[in-house]
């Protein structure tokens, strides 16, 4: 077979770049995608496999805590605030597949065992921060409802917008994953959830329902705001 | 033949397998480093990147959002590991390992090609599969790859796999790590693919469906960037290179009808 060098190359270098300028800053093709659910699902089955309760999250020596300079995030247009003349008291409900489904105020859960962590966060971004958490182990609220064993997810629901998160339940188990209402030794403030939010060193940032209201205890997931957008529902660290 | 610039099938198929993942696992890491493109942890400073909330041109990234980048790049990651894992596999069991790491000449070898590429010294040097310039970049390339592969998984998982980040710095020094690996692959590519197209085109051949002519190689055309790159073999390289292929008066054959010799 008699191949000219000259347009040999000249065909294979222009197939290649016009290709490479075609993908560019595109979403790739369509038929991609089944193959990257396929590995998206592939992913979780490692991030399950590598998850213990044992793993800790440790900040660095030397690091200081975010506070301000910590990004508050939410989907509604403005900042949620719960409003009590309109809505009545602010109640957390622990229900879904539990043995005694609770209704906790927010003297409630501050009268239960209190836990204080100093821990990372991770943002799907690419971003970390030192943030201390105060609050009340997941664990401990999965053991006063009486969750069933056949609950292996857990969502996280809030009052931002549709803003809810659905987790594994080993994830939400760790003993680091605490519903919280202190940062920083103070209160929440509404730019960080407040009353009550969910935080794991062990989830990306997106996971953790801010603005909490529902604890719902399930038999499957139900994905997330940002899960259905496209972002990985496992969200591990 | 030894010294002979053919490739085994296994090394051509996963040279452009890498070719592609690599592309795209750069284009979609740069989208993913745009979300928040810098390094500093968030209320403090990073002492060792001097574009911090800099945005990478868009035209240089892949996967159109961050989360279409991430599911591009946590899916691609695969590939390229494996694929990876074969080329180095074969290379080791195969011999052709012989051919990139670098021998104890390398300093002096690589000189020479710099000084030749220089315009000091005239003659190209010869000095087998590939010279000494070559031999050193696909020798580093792999192990930046190794690198950035685990500096990735340092990462992805900075709290399950906290001993390996931790190994790196932590998490902010293991995602500038992992940059800095990029940010090398693809000057060393770049250089390669520069070199491919203005030294030895012919190369793309033996790289694709196979084959490659030794009358054309750059000792024997003693090619420099853009100089003698269609240029006939030269009869006393040549007779030096390949003494059989000069006896037989190859070189003039081609000379007279170069459209039939190839």
């Amino acid at each position: 077979m008699t191949i000219d060098r000259r347009k040999f190359i000249i065909v294979s270098g222009s197939a290649v770049s016009s290709a490479l300028i075609a993908a560019c800053d595109s979403r790739g093709p369509k038929g991609a995608q089944r193959l990257l659910r396929y590995a998206e699902r592939k992913n979780e089955v490692v991030e399950r496999a590598l998850l213990r309760h044992t793993h800790m999250d440790a900040t660095l020596a030397g690091t200081h805590l975010a506070g301000n300079a910590l990004p508050s995030y939410y989907v509604s247009k403005h900042v949620p605030v719960w409003n009590e003349a309109q809505r009545g008291k602010w109640t957390l409900e622990v229900s879904g597949m539990v043995d005694h489904p609770l209704k906790l105020t927010l003297d409630d859960l501050q009268k239960l065992p209190r836990f204080t962590e100093r821990v990372n966060h991770y943002c799907v971004e690419g971003w970390t921060a030192v943030e201390q958490w105060t609050g009340v182990n997941f664990s401990e609220l999965a053991r006063l409802a009486g969750a069933q064993p056949a609950a292996h997810y857990v969502d996280f629901q809030s009052f931002d917008d549709k803003y809810h998160e659905s987790w594994d339940i080993e994830s939400a188990m760790h003993p680091q994953t605490v519903v919280a209402y202190g940062l920083d030794g103070q209160m929440l403030g509404p730019a960080h959830g407040a009353p009550a939010r969910v935080y794991s060193p062990v989830k990306l940032g997106y996971k953790n329902t801010k603005y909490l209201t529902k604890i719902v205890f399930m038999p499957v997931a139900n994905g997330g705001y940002w899960s259905d957008e496209g972002y990985e529902w496992y969200g591990g660290t | 033949m030894k010294g002979s610039r053919n490739h085994h099938p296994i090394v051509r198929i996963t040279h452009w397998v890498n070719a592609i993942a690599l592309t795209i696992m750069v284009g979609s890491g740069l989208r993913i480093f745009n979300a928040y493109p810098a390094f500093a942890r968030r209320g403090e400073t990073f002492c060792c990147y001097p574009f911090e909330h800099k945005a990478i041109p868009r035209v240089f990234t892949f996967g159109g959002w961050l989360a279409g980048a991430r599911n591009w790049h946590f899916a691609m990651m695969w590939v390229l590991v494996i694929n990876g894992l074969i080329y180095l596999g074969f290379i080791y069991l195969h011999g052709e390992w012989r051919d990139v790491v670098p021998r104890k000449s390398f300093p002096r070898d690589a000189w020479a090609m710099m000084s030749y590429y220089l315009f000091i010294r005239k003659r190209h040097p010869v000095q087998g599969k590939y010279n000494a310039l070559q031999r050193g970049t696909y020798f580093i390339l792999p192990i930046l790859g190794i690198l950035a592969v685990i500096s990735g998984i340092a990462i992805w998982k900075p709290v399950e796999l906290a001993w390996l980040t931790n190994l790196l710095g932590g998490y902010v020094w293991a995602r500038y790590w992992h940059f800095l690996a990029m940010v090398l692959i693809v000057a060393l590519s770049m250089i390669h693919i520069f070199m491919v197209f203005t030294v030895d085109p012919y190369a793309l051949k033996s790289m694709t469906i196979g084959g490659y002519d030794e009358l054309k190689s750059p000792e024997a055309r003693n090619a420099r960037p853009f100089y003698h790159l269609f240029a006939r073999p030269d009869p006393k390289m040549v007779a030096e290179l390949h003494p059989a292929l000069a006896d037989t008066g190859a070189v003039r054959s081609q000379k007279k009808k170069p459209a039939d010799n190839q």
